[in-house]
């Protein structure tokens, strides 16, 4: 058993949480990245750790994103814009995610999920496998990402080649 | 009948692909050395197995055991430094029945065990212990058993490579003027580390034009114009195209391009994007690096950005950090990339995170900039389907200056046929 099980957690949490990343599964499957990007917090993180050494301390090792607000949003404008060659024609892409554990974290809510993100593309279909873990900030009625990690169990070679989407 | 089973004599695979006529302003490079399977194992014979490949960092494997497990040229290797402190790169092949001795990425260990027989080796290769050895007769010398290593071990300035040729010339004979490159690289600082964590990725297209790619100066402005217009709009920073560029060929196959790039240097140019708080350590870097060499040589250092190729496929961008690369084919139509960055060790943590934020925002596989690079290197390799009516490619940019010797700018192309030049000599292309 983990720890995590000990937290104080509930029905009502758990659906919630699932719901926030149901959602923001949609806005991304469906690229509308100024919806997705208003559910960020100014201080967000988001970050895929490098595969082999998503155990290590981010802030000693080279990940591959790493971004805060500032970047996510140069992302964010990039993707929208035809000459991110990689993602233009974009992605299609169908998120799958399951198997959400949410526990409420002082005033944060800490959610961990799996995910299974298909994206095909130019006739080729590519599959990323992993872990969610997140930090959600309570605003309103909803939820803001103060921290979005992206944890791949697999290598990106094994996935297309490259990550051009937002996992 | 026999002569009909014959296969095509491999020299003839690749017999005129490089079309090289100076003086008639061309260089061109037949589509098919890019997407033919024996050209590709041609390669494999004439150039991988004979030239001199890179295998890691001595700071990779920093204390006496640690380990990394690597595969090059096709060949699964162990990078192993000793209990005796030596740093030594063997076949990762039990010398039994060959199973891979060591089957995770990395780790430390003062000996390995082989899981299926359970021969045991120490770090220095010897073969230490096996299973009932009484059951091998008298002749059996556990002495002659230890584990093999690829012929050729060198390393440079902390740069390890290997060669699979046996009478290959020494390393720093091989590597030439690159040296001079790789030295100011491993003189920015008295230690040089490779950060944890590796960009492993993949392309369906051909290994040559990812080469070609990492010192293509002309590329940048078209293709990463996203990547650019993010400098400028949170950096109020650009690529100034007055400022000079220069290209070189460095003789053996090996090229550079230097540029001064918009982007902050860890070593040792400061600018705003690094924030206030990095300024000093910045500027006493630079004032470290005028102490021990002259203020030309410091420069160097500091402020101009460099991308190195060593052939074939060891790529040194010396940019917003420092990026090394290896670039290796699979097959005709796939590659697959490693890269690793190398830092000055001991740097404050603040500078350690801008310099991993620099270097992520461009590079990597989930960079701004390189996803692009490698969708430009696919679709050209899909563009090759039409190579049978629209055979060659050009790599003629500024040709019309060889007779004079250059200069030339990153935007020409003399650094890529310095590539190509080497390729066709080793493959016999010409």
């Amino acid at each position: 058993m983990t720890g995590a099980l000990a937290k104080p957690t509930t029905a009502e949490l758990v659906h919630e949480a699932e719901q926030f990343l149901y959602l923001e599964a949609a806005l991304l499957d469906d690229w509308r990245l100024d919806d997705w990007f208003a559910l960020m917090h100014p201080e967000v993180i988001y970050r895929v750790p490098a595969p082999g050494s998503d155990h290590l301390d981010p802030r000693h090792t080279l990940q591959v994103i790493h971004d805060d607000h500032l970047r996510l949003g140069g992302r964010v404008t990039r993707l929208k814009s035809k000459h991110a060659h990689a993602e233009s024609p974009h992605s299609r892409t169908r998120r799958l995610v399951s198997n959400v554990r949410a526990e409420q974290d002082g005033p944060h809510v800490v959610v961990h999920a799996n995910f299974h993100v298909m994206r095909t593309r130019l006739g080729q279909l590519d599959h990323f496998l992993g872990a969610y873990r997140y930090v959600l900030a309570r605003d309103g009625d909803g939820f803001l990402v103060r921290e979005r990690v992206a944890t791949l169990d697999h290598g990106i070679v094994e996935a297309g080649g490259t990550v051009s989407i937002i996992l | 009948m026999t002569e009909l089973l014959e296969p095509a004599t491999t020299a003839t695979a690749t017999a005129g692909m490089v079309d090289d006529r100076p003086d008639d302003g061309c260089f061109r490079v037949d589509r098919a050395a890019l997407v033919d399977d024996a050209v590709f194992a041609e390669e494999q014979r004439t150039i991988f197995d004979k030239c001199w490949l890179y295998v890691g960092h001595v700071s990779e494997v920093g204390d006496p055991g640690d380990f990394r497990a690597r595969t090059v040229a096709g060949r699964p290797l162990v990078l192993w430094r000793g209990s005796d402190g030596e740093v030594r790169v063997f076949l990762n092949a039990c010398r039994h029945r060959g199973a891979q001795l060591c089957r995770v990425p990395q780790g430390n260990a003062r000996g390995m065990s082989c899981f299926y027989h359970a021969w045991t080796y120490a770090s220095d290769g010897r073969l230490t212990g096996l299973p009932d050895a009484d059951g091998y007769g008298p002749a059996f010398d556990r002495s002659r058993f230890g584990l093999n290593a690829p012929p050729r071990v060198e390393v440079y300035r902390g740069f390890v490579f290997c060669c699979f040729d046996p009478d290959a010339v020494g390393l720093p004979e091989y590597l030439g003027q690159a040296r001079e490159y790789l030295d100011l690289v491993a003189d920015q600082s008295p230690e040089m580390e490779v950060v944890e964590g590796v960009h492993e990725y993949s392309m369906e297209a051909n290994w040559k034009l990812f080469v070609e790619n990492s010192l293509d100066g002309y590329h940048l402005i078209p293709l990463h114009r996203t990547y650019f217009d993010y400098l400028k709009s949170t950096e109020d920073s650009y690529l100034d195209p007055r400022k000079p560029t220069e290209a070189r060929d460095l003789g053996n196959g090996h090229a550079v391009i230097t540029v001064e790039g918009p982007w902050a240097r860890p070593v040792a140019r400061w600018t705003p994007a690094m924030g206030e708080e990095n300024r000093e350590y910045v500027e006493a870097r630079r004032a470290e690096l005028e102490s021990r060499f002259d203020a030309e040589r410091a420069q160097r250092i500091a402020t101009t950005d460099r991308n190195l190729l060593v052939f074939p496929n060891l790529v040194v961008n010396d940019i917003m950090g420092v990026v090394v690369r290896t670039i290796t084919p699979t097959s005709a139509g796939r590659t697959v990339i490693a890269q690793w960055t190398l830092a000055t060790k001991g740097e404050p943590e603040s500078v350690r995170a801008r310099r991993l934020d620099s270097y992520v925002t461009f590079q990597g596989p989930g960079g701004l900039a390189t996803p692009d690079d490698m969708e430009a290197c696919e679709s050209c390799q899909q563009g090759f389907a039409t190579a049978a009516e629209s055979p060659w490619s050009d790599i003629s940019r500024g040709i019309h200056k060889e007779a004079a010797g250059g200069p030339f700018t990153a935007a020409d192309e003399i650094q890529q046929r310095a590539f190509w030049r080497r390729w066709r000599d080793m493959v016999g292309a010409g």
